[in-house]
């Protein structure tokens, strides 16, 4: 089997518009989560979220491109043309079709449909534009991606809600790991902070109104944010031979079905996840040395996280680092693995692990090593991360220092 | 108690646990009807779509919530305090 390196990496998110502003807040452990600036935010109960500030899309893309690129794929081109800059790879000839765009999304372009139902039920409007079915699919980034750089290889969109991202970076990786290509452009994207976004995942009440806690005894629930996070994935011998840097490695995954219910998460299918992507890694529970975790700052998915952990880690939980970078930027739904997976190169390169902030109290069902407040330096050479659908679908990666 | 905001919360609960409304018996909770946290939430919607108010309700901690969902007697008495606040 093919090893598998990432050579490049790109974002944006409400931390920050570029991965270096964005591992800059994290390591200064910043919220970007505050007041949404939404059409009839008034209208609505929850009135926080982690939105990309100070983005303007004219700056970016022409008024053609406007007309095709719904923000979700507006946050993806951005990402992708940083960690493609980045990976310093151009795909011609025999490269081109041997390089795909594997990306998760959940609401793909949820805000072009919430435009347009309120053109057509609020005001009537018996007309819409004629771009709006390209401009909403799920997998109009992807399209995009690959269209912008010449991409002609195995390509698609994971739509897994909140483990979209890893289960579309799981796909990359065993895409080139098995031979079938040797370059994805992968990760996810999401821009669901819309009236219609917000209020459905207000119905659930499972959202804080002030902010998230993880691992809080005080957490009151999670906080929705938005942006992309996007990599390129390739194969380990052709990213040596050709001297690019190598960031990480990618050496497990693993995905797991709870099978049990459509929004309570399980133990037991966390756990059976996480040790499935440690045995596809060949390593044991003891060589980790941290855990972005899930950590949505639900009462339901942090304990549920944790007692996960402790089952598969045993004596080394009480020891491991675990964090939820969510308590910064939101949760990004479909496109939360991939910007979270930018703390575990923080922590692989730079001996830097991102901190859980707001935490505020120690939950004694969350008894673990959650690197509250404050960042903190730490040499570790391999690193989970965590994502647990609603759904109860999830997916779990291995990394390794590169 | 008004009859009328107690018969409509006992069929909504009725309706969630898959009961006749004449089964239900106002100090029962909902756990002892097999309602669960998905059950109670949409509980809490009918109840706010049938009575035009809106229901304080978090399911990360229902135990701060001011709504009071110890029992169906309780739920009656919190929803009725909440029609005097919102439309009184």
């Amino acid at each position: 089997m093919n090893r598998v390196a990432i050579t490049g990496a790109g974002t944006i998110n409400p931390l920050g518009h570029t991965v270096s502003t964005t591992l800059e807040a994290m390591r200064e452990g910043r919220c970007g989560i505050g007041d949404l600036d939404i059409r009839d935010v008034d209208r609505l109960a929850i009135r926080i979220g982690g939105q990309v500030k100070g983005y303007d899309p004219d700056s970016r893309f022409n008024r053609q491109q406007q007309a095709l690129y719904d923000r979700f794929t507006q946050f993806t081109l951005i990402a992708a043309d940083e960690a493609i800059r980045q990976s310093g790879l151009e795909f011609g000839g025999h490269l081109a079709a041997q390089a795909g765009v594997v990306l998760g999304t959940s609401g793909g372009g949820l805000s072009t449909l919430d435009d347009n139902y309120r053109a057509v039920y609020e005001e009537g409007k018996n007309r819409v534009h004629p771009f709006i079915v390209p401009k909403l699919m799920n997998n109009a980034a992807a399209s995009h991606v690959s269209m912008t750089y010449n991409l002609k290889g195995p390509s698609f969109t994971v739509a897994t809600a909140c483990a979209s991202s890893n289960h579309a970076m799981g796909q990359a990786f065993n895409l080139i790991r098995s031979g079938m290509a040797k370059v994805i452009v992968t990760g996810g994207s999401e821009s669901m902070l819309c009236f219609g976004g917000v209020k459905a995942w207000e119905g659930l009440r499972v959202m804080s109104k002030d902010a998230c806690r993880p691992f809080s005894a005080n957490r009151n629930g999670m906080v929705q944010g938005e942006g992309a996070g996007v990599f390129v994935f390739e194969d380990y011998e052709h990213a040596r031979k050709r001297g690019a840097d190598i960031l990480a490695e990618i050496v497990g995954f693993s995905m797991t079905s709870d099978a049990s219910d459509i929004v309570m998460p399980s133990q037991q299918g966390a756990a059976r996840a996480i040790s499935g992507a440690l045995s596809d890694a060949g390593i044991n529970a003891e060589q980790v040395g941290y855990i972005n975790a899930h950590g949505t700052g639900t009462a339901a998915n942090d304990k549920t996280e944790c007692a996960a952990v402790a089952s598969v880690f045993g004596r080394h939980a009480d020891t491991v680092m675990i964090s939820s970078t969510k308590s910064m930027h939101g949760h990004l739904i479909g496109g939360t693995g991939a910007v979270e997976l930018l703390a575990c190169l923080m922590a692989l390169k730079d001996g830097i692990i991102a901190p859980t902030i707001g935490y505020e109290e120690p939950d004694p069902e969350c008894a673990l090593d959650v690197v509250p407040n404050e960042a903190r330096e730490a040499k570790v050479d391999h690193v989970l991360s965590n994502a647990f659908a609603f759904g109860g679908l999830n997916a779990v990666l291995a990394l390794k220092k590169g | 108690m008004s009859s009328s905001v107690k018969d409509k919360i006992i069929e909504i609960v009725a309706e969630q646990a898959v009961l006749e409304p004449s089964d239900i018996s106002m100090d029962q909770s909902l756990e002892d009807l097999g309602i669960d946290s998905m059950g109670l939430v949409e509980a809490i919607f009918s109840i706010e779509e049938s009575f035009d108010i809106q229901v304080p309700f978090n399911a990360n901690e229902p135990e701060k919530s001011e709504f009071d969902i110890s029992s169906v007697a309780a739920i009656v008495a919190a929803v009725e305090s909440l029609i005097a606040e919102q439309k009184g």
